[in-house]
């Protein structure tokens, strides 16, 4: 509960609905996204997770027949950012993403973190240099690639991979980050790793994470939503959630009995 | 066997559990002979392209030999003319190498940008329709007869040229180059298009996550991700073109010209081939010798382009 009384709004999803052609996959959804907090989106799979996740960059604008109803508003400028007057390439600079399954380029180390930053334009080596080493030592992967950053991502391990992938997201300094389920593809051992760093990001950066592991959930978010058939649930603390939840579906899922 | 008929003599209850294991084992056996039968007729299916290919390895090479002793491979391949037929016959192949490589470079310099272009806009831009309607067009380009093409470049393209080039001679490589890559345009598209397609959504999703364009994504993921595709694309273009007979012996001219210059008029070892096949050609005539080692040269060209390409796919194979 303290939490939330420091907390300041980053983000706001209002009354959001979204329809896959005539498919109607998020239905009201309204919960808050706290600055430099973590919040949790859990839920059966096919509850929508993904598709609310992918509400905060615009991604479904990339085909055909998406439509979204209601309002995503971004402090501190409160913008709607679903609404069509806002260009969704705008969004996606402020509002980074990680995948589900790691997804380097295939170019090297060094230029797949540089990505973002030379896609806005920022080609100066010093500044890149700089920014690359930053966001690789966020990521906990620079003491491993140090010495080949010019070597080709596909080189790597997969849970360094991901990092990578995180690494990249963090390096033109988001708003907010998306994680789509991180974890998933990913051994323990690199599982453990990624979780360990999310608990360094935490205090820094707003992150929003999908996770179908409940252990992740409890473990690393500040808040959480519990999703089901594209409706919230139950949002509020992650501690509430999994100690004593309001409503009877959630305590349910929590406890396993199903999902 | 021998367990089958003491089965049989069990009794009545036991029957009908053993004649059904009787029938499924020869449903069985029935099946591996088929199998068997299949996968003979596909090895010797495969078998037979290959046979093919060294036959005609074979042959070139047999046929060469008798050509190499008029003349010394130095000789043939440092020789600045080409004159078999002559009574002063010189044997250096390079004015067709020369006239190959100049059409050759020029149709490239038309074919790999706007094939590449195509593809890209193709993959990355054009709506489903709009690449519905066009990518038939295109393919009816490829199937054009190259005679039609070589015609084309005669009657259209070189007078139009003549506009800009007065000088320029009625036969001349840089408008049989130009139509040769028209031609290969939707060799090197549709093949760079299948690459860049097969490019997973995963990374071009990655690409935008970061804010990047469509345009970026495309040129900055994209293409390279497609690259080993994009390579094949360009050698099968390369391969068209070192082959292409009927465009360069109707637009191109029929006299072999040491020159680097592609307003000149020259000949290329394909128009040489089909030069001299049409003519009456005595077996065992240096003709018909200088067939087979101007043949030679061509396939070495060929060989050595998708030894590149293969190389190239090797060095930049895809990994999503
Ligand atoms: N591209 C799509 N087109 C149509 N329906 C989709 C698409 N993607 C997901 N869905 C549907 O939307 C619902 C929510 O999917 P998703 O957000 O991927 O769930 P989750 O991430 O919670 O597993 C599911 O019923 C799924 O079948
Ligand atoms: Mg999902």
């Amino acid at each position: 509960m303290s939490a939330s009384v420091q907390a300041t709004l980053k983000a706001e999803a209002k009354d959001l609905n979204f329809y896959y052609g005539d498919f109607k996959a998020l239905k009201g959804i309204s919960i808050p996204v706290h600055d430099k907090k973590i919040t949790a989106l859990i839920g059966p799979s096919g509850c929508g997770k993904s598709t609310f996740l992918r509400c905060f960059n615009r991604m479904h604008d990339l085909y055909p027949g998406n439509r979204y109803e209601g309002e995503i508003t971004l402090n501190p400028d409160n913008v709607n950012i679903l609404s069509p007057k806002v260009d969704p390439i705008e969004v996606r600079m402020r509002i980074s993403m990680v995948f589900q399954k790691p997804n380097p380029f295939p170019k090297s180390i060094f230029e797949n973190v540089a990505y973002g930053l030379r896609v806005r334009g920022i080609n100066k080596r010093s500044v890149l240099e700089e920014k690359v080493e930053v966001a690789l030592q966020n990521a906990a992967l620079w003491n491993e690639v140090k010495d080949r950053l010019h070597d080709l991502a596909f080189n790597l391990s997969g849970g360094q991979q991901q990092r990578l992938c995180i690494a990249r997201a963090l390096a033109i300094d988001p708003e907010i980050m998306l994680f789509d389920e991180p974890t998933s593809a990913l051994d323990p051992i690199a599982t453990a790793s990624i979780e360990e760093l999310m608990d360094e990001l935490k205090d820094r950066f707003t992150i929003l994470i999908v996770t179908h592991n409940m252990q992740q959930a409890a473990r690393v978010s500040d808040f959480t939503a519990f999703m089901y058939l594209g409706e919230v649930v139950e949002y509020n603390d992650t501690k509430k959630i999994f100690t004593n939840p309001d409503k009877q579906q959630t305590e349910d899922y929590i406890t396993g009995r199903f999902g | 066997m021998n367990r089958t008929t003491k089965d049989t003599t069990l009794g009545i209850m036991e029957c009908p559990t053993v004649s059904e294991t009787n029938s499924r084992l020869s449903h069985k056996q029935g099946r591996i002979i088929k199998e068997r039968v299949i996968e003979t007729l596909l090895f010797l299916a495969a078998l037979s392209s290959v046979a093919t290919t060294f036959a005609i390895v074979f042959i070139l090479v047999y046929e060469s030999i008798p050509f190499f002793q008029h003349t010394t491979v130095l000789n043939f391949l440092t020789d600045t003319e080409w004159t078999p037929l002559f009574d002063e016959a010189r044997y250096g192949i390079m004015p067709l190498v020369a006239g190959t490589l100049v059409t050759t470079g020029v149709a490239l310099t038309v074919a790999i940008p706007m094939g590449t272009i195509i593809a890209i806009y193709l993959s990355e831009f054009a709506p489903h329709r709009v690449r519905e309607t066009v990518k038939p067009f295109l393919e009816l380009l490829g199937a054009v007869p190259t005679v039609v093409f070589g015609y084309f470049a005669l009657v259209v393209v070189t007078p139009l040229l003549q506009k800009i080039y007065p000088d320029l001679p009625g036969f001349n490589m840089l408008s049989a180059g130009l139509v040769m890559g028209i031609m290969i345009i939707p060799y090197v598209s549709s093949v760079s298009e299948d690459a860049m397609r097969a490019v997973p959504m995963h990374l071009r999703e990655g690409s935008y996550a970061m804010g990047a364009t469509r345009f970026q994504t495309a040129v900055r993921v994209v293409v390279p991700s497609a690259f080993s595709g994009i390579a094949a694309a360009f050698i099968l273009g390369i391969s068209r073109a070192v082959g292409e007979t009927m465009i360069v012996a109707v637009a191109a001219g029929m006299q072999p010209n040491l020159t680097w210059k592609a307003t000149e008029s020259a000949a290329t070892i394909s128009a040489f081939i089909v030069q001299v096949a049409l003519g009456d050609l005595p077996h065992g005539s240096i003709g018909y010798q200088s067939i087979f080692a101007a043949g030679l040269t061509l396939m070495l060209m060929t060989l050595v382009f998708n030894i590149i390409g293969f190389w190239l796919k090797k060095r930049f194979r895809e990994e999503y």
